[in-house]
């Protein structure tokens, strides 16, 4: 039976403020930082101790809230979330429950079936746990508690069951990920687990307009975590239903290692997390005032951008996605193809994404770390489109610029490597090229046609690369044609 | 003794240089040697005839701590400087703040060996203003209980005006301390009484300020929402003076209130001319369920604790205050079963970070498995009044459970709150300043009598929890002595913010009384 799939993600994306979310404690690179070394009372969960809002995370969480047209409460609440588990010094996680931050946003992706709107259930405000290692050394074994993450500002959004397969959860997963960026209030790197997402997954007739049930995918850190635990569920649910069983409610683990799930819990042993008010902490308040200056200062959106890159600049989508994907390197794009410049969009973008990125790479720099301005990549390439200098020139005059620092007109006047369009002189070398190779000229004759394209390195070698291609080959043909009457 | 004078007497004494800090401090350890007898402990063995003539306040003594505090006192005078507004007054804390250096143990076998690296806002602001910390004293067992008996370490605390009694509670320690002269001032909490109740079972001042007003930050938690740390002290200007210190917006508190704090001295003789004192049926008696087959049972209070209020506010009606009868407030029978959900959902979730695994108590036993760590950590850590109160608790706030108990009690507290505001109300042409109640329907129980049935032991604090609810400010101050020789206490209740108004109405009530007792006020 066809069915149709459908999808929920909730996005856990820890926010780049400098301290934690109730305390004083700097929030520090996971990878890097000793254990508990950026832990405190408050943090460690000790006697008597209270929480207090980081202003700063309430200001990123807003950024998104807003950026995904969400509705912003003037009040919204902190809950406890009650539980024992040791990567949780309180025995209770602060987190938003009944009275959230944000609700009923949207965000709109672009798949292969079109532009779509992916409705926003809720965005809220909670802490992070600390993390547990479990050691297994011989006979013993026993877990490691590090706290360094605990009470790190996480922000949970949470999608209506809008997605529909796994190219919808990816480029939703994307488009968020993207956008959390561009305010600045995640870094997005799944390295380091700065974010991790959650699925609900159920499987309903084609045509049917209930939900079926769902099955929740617990710790998913990666993109393809994410896309092979949903397949791998909907493989799982279609094969149920179709041999006419039924989906059980449960939540489950990814087991990276082995590509699996395993289950963490079924309905009847589901978690009853005593959710109620956190009373140590005030309602937290968000006045117009504070919603507006945020909304204001908020910039372009990635979705907005795609668009936009694809209108104005008719570039292609992949294009048009590469160069949207950081703030940096839109703004450089949109300097480049600025019309001041005189250079076609798509020009400009063949050389950002090609030889620029390319430089990039090797570097391993970004946008940040190039020594060359938009107005200096564009005099270039206008140069290389009126034909002044020819492509493999050109590039290499790219590499003498990203090396000296130098710009494109002065080096090319220095080294002499404007481009000779001069028929004359091109239909000189042609002739001495064709004169010195009489051989090859005469098996040419004989009919072995792709000597053409030797004939031509030929000349363009005898000009110093600095020959037009165009009137090269334009002359080459019109020479050996005649050889051949 | 100096141990006997007011606290503001001993700073007064103190920048005069008749006396100091030093010796003030040596007389009252004079004192705690002469009356507290041994410390409570977690091994106490027998208690002996001994013990049970003794006042038995202390958990911690931290005697060289304040030598140091005295001398940096003397020093400080020595030099010419101020200092402080307690300067030299001997003070205990209740152990249930943190004290930096000093076991905090909340009176339980699961944080006996937790020593905190910091102290409380309260306990900062007190030092800083001069106080000398002579230790930490005994509660109930995180603060669980009206008569301190429930604490871990034993013997527990026993009523200076007589050891058959309890001093009350959870603030037991404090209230007898200051009460035996051990300790001019202590720092007390009150959830639903914790102050007021033991206050008036010693015969001392107790106050509950509005929730807020002082900040929470090392207090070890019991009902968030309803704690509330205030002095207790042998007179109302000491009281005064100490809420002064401690009082006032704290940044590591988010519900501090961020609003400033009332010179509570300036207007403390100002007298109660032309302020509305209300009385209250709904104070006049208790409602409880009958332990036989759970129907409530309403009663008049004992005649003589009525008595005590009716005197009373003959004395303020003589002082030139209008007496307001019949003031509703239909829901004061409610705040004992609101309490009884609300604290229990708080608590059992504050109580959750006790688990054996990062600091307090962990069980001795090897263990293979992570929740028989918690489990057996818990079980052998806390003592029964936790236990009850983290199965109440996880019952009440289960989801299926929840919008009966818990989302009702909020309601509940509402109505209470409600009460507050219309009689308070400035648009009420009824409306009081002041409501005068008693503190306790009852004075001191014997010991071990109502001990161990913790429903009953909640409704001795019927007549304080609604100001807990209402998050409104009241105090507690000695009234006389009942027919049993053991203290009554009165209790003023007022609006948000009203202290610097309950405690010149205190004042006047403790003028006024001072000298000679004065005839009942008659009901018109
Ligand atoms: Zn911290």
């Amino acid at each position: 039976m066809p069915y149709q799939v459908v999808i929920g993600l909730e996005v856990h994306a820890e926010l780049q403020t400098r301290s934690k979310m109730f305390c004083a404690c700097a929030v520090v690179d996971p990878t890097q930082a000793a254990p508990n070394t950026a832990v405190c009372p408050i943090c460690l969960g000790m006697p008597g101790v209270l929480p207090v809002v980081n202003q700063a995370a309430v200001e990123l969480a807003l950024r998104v809230a807003l950026a995904l047209d969400c509705q912003v409460a003037a009040s919204s609440l902190f809950a406890r979330k009650n539980y024992f588990y040791p990567d949780l010094p309180k025995g209770y996680q602060i987190s938003q429950y009944e009275q959230p931050l944000a609700v009923n946003g949207r965000l709109p992706i672009l798949t292969s079936q079109g532009e779509r709107i992916v409705r926003i259930r809720r965005v809220h405000l909670e802490e992070d746990t600390g993390k547990l290692t479990h050691i297994q050394r011989g006979a013993e074994s026993y877990s490691l508690v590090d706290l360094n993450r605990a009470g790190i500002p996480l922000l949970e959004e949470v999608s209506e069951p809008d997605l529909r397969s796994v190219e919808d959860a990816r480029t939703y997963a994307e488009g968020l990920r993207a956008l959390l960026r561009r305010v600045g209030a995640s870094s997005g790197d799944m390295e380091k687990g700065a974010i991790r997402f959650e699925a609900n997954v159920s499987l309903r007739p084609a045509g049917s307009d209930e939900l079926g049930t769902r099955v929740e995918i617990k710790n998913l850190n990666s993109f393809r975590a994410m896309e092979s635990a949903i397949r791998d569920q909907v493989a799982r649910q279609s094969a149920t239903l179709d041999a006419g069983g039924q989906v059980q409610q449960e939540t489950l683990g990814w087991d990276d290692l082995n590509n699996t799930t395993f289950s963490q819990r079924s309905k009847e042993e589901a978690h009853d997390y005593r959710y109620f008010p956190e009373p140590d902490l005030p309602p937290l308040a968000v006045d117009d005032v504070w919603q507006a200056r945020v909304r204001a200062a908020l910039p372009e959106l990635p979705h907005a951008q795609l668009q936009r890159f694809m209108t104005q600049y008719d570039l292609p989508e992949t294009d048009a996605r590469l160069l949207t994907e950081d703030a940096a390197t839109a703004a450089y794009f949109d300097h480049l193809a600025a019309p001041q410049h005189g250079i076609a969009p798509r020009a400009a973008a063949n050389w950002l994404l090609g030889e620029v990125f390319a430089w990039l790479n090797q570097t391993g720099g970004g946008m940040g770390s190039l020594p060359l301005t938009p107005a200096g990549l564009a005099e270039l390439v206008r140069l290389q489109e009126d034909g002044t200098v020819n492509l493999p020139t050109a590039k290499r005059v790219l590499a003498s610029m990203l090396e000296s620092g130098r710009g494109a007109g002065e080096i090319i006047a220095q080294e002499g490597l404007s481009q000779v369009s001069d028929g004359e002189l091109i239909a000189g070398l042609v002739h001495q090229v064709l004169d010195e190779h009489s051989h090859e000229l005469a098996a040419y004759l004989s009919g072995k046609d792709t000597l053409v394209n030797w004939f031509f390195g030929q000349v363009m070698r005898l000009a110093g690369g600095k020959a037009n291609p165009a009137v090269v080959r334009q002359e080459l043909e019109r020479q050996l044609h005649s050889k051949k009457a | 003794m100096l141990c006997d004078l007011p606290a503001h007497e001993l700073t007064r004494l103190l920048k005069a240089r008749q006396v100091s800090a030093l010796e003030i401090l040596e007389d009252s350890l004079k004192r705690i040697d002469q009356v507290d007898g041994r410390p409570g402990t977690l091994t106490p063995g027998e208690i002996t005839a001994e013990d049970q003539c003794k006042v038995h306040a202390f958990i911690t003594l931290t005697a060289e701590r304040a030598r140091a505090q005295a001398q940096a006192v003397d020093d400080k005078i020595a030099a010419g400087e101020d200092p402080g507004a307690l300067a030299g007054a001997p003070v205990t804390i209740k152990d249930i703040f943190t004290v930096a250096g000093v076991p905090s143990t909340a009176a339980s076998r699961i944080l006996a060996n937790f020593i905190a690296p910091y102290s409380a806002t309260p306990v900062v602001r007190m030092e800083q203003a001069g106080a000398l910390v002579l230790g930490k004293v005994n509660l109930d067992e995180f603060t669980y209980g009206s008569s301190t008996e429930s604490s871990a370490f034993q013997p527990s605390t026993r009523n200076p005006w007589n050891t058959e009694r309890v001093p009350g509670g959870s603030s037991g320690g404090s209230a007898a301390a200051v009460a035996a002269g051990e300790g001019a001032l202590s720092l007390g909490t009150d959830t639903a009484g914790s102050i007021r109740q033991p206050a008036a079972f010693c015969g001392v001042v107790g106050m509950k300020p509005t929730y807020g007003r002082v900040s929470r930050y090392g207090l070890i938690a019991f009902g968030s929402s309803l704690d509330c740390p205030g002095p207790l002290a042998r007179n109302v200007r000491d009281a005064a003076q100490m809420l002064q210190v401690i009082a006032g917006r704290d940044r590591r508190d988010s519900t501090s209130a961020n609003r400033p704090v009332e010179d509570y001295l300036a207007g403390l003789e100002g007298g109660v001319k032309g302020l509305r004192i209300g009385l209250s049926p709904d104070y006049f008696r208790i409602t409880f369920p009958d332990p036989a087959n759970g129907e409530y049972i309403q009663q008049p209070l004992p005649q003589e604790i009525e008595a005590a209020v009716l005197r009373a506010a003959q004395v303020y009606a003589s002082l030139g205050a209008e007496i307001v009868e019949d003031v509703p407030m239909p829901n004061t029978r409610y705040g004992i079963p609101a309490y009884f959900v609300i604290s229990r959902v708080e608590a059992a979730s504050n109580l959750h970070r006790y688990d054996g695994v990062k600091y307090g108590y962990r069980t001795p036993k090897p263990q293979t498995d992570l929740r028989q760590l918690y489990r057996a950590s818990r079980a052998e850590g806390f003592g029964r009044q936790p236990k009850l109160r983290i199965l109440m608790g996880m019952y009440v706030s289960a989801a299926q459970y929840s919008a009966q108990y818990y989302q009702r009690a909020l309601r509940v507290r509402t109505l209470i709150r409600s009460d507050f505001e219309q009689a308070f109300d400035s648009a009420n042409p009824r409306r009081i300043d002041l409501l005068l109640t008693p503190t306790t329907p009852t004075t001191a129980f014997p010991m071990g009598a109502v001990y161990g049935d913790s429903v009953l032991m909640q409704y001795a604090d019927q007549l304080t929890v609604p100001a807990n609810h209402a998050g409104t400010p009241g105090l507690s101050i000695p009234a006389g002595l009942a027919a049993d020789g053991l203290p009554l206490g009165i209790q003023l209740l007022g609006a948000d913010f009203s202290e610097a108004l309950l405690l010149r109405a205190a004042r006047a009530y403790e003028a006024a009384t001072a000298s000679q007792p004065s005839e009942g006020y008659k009901k018109k």
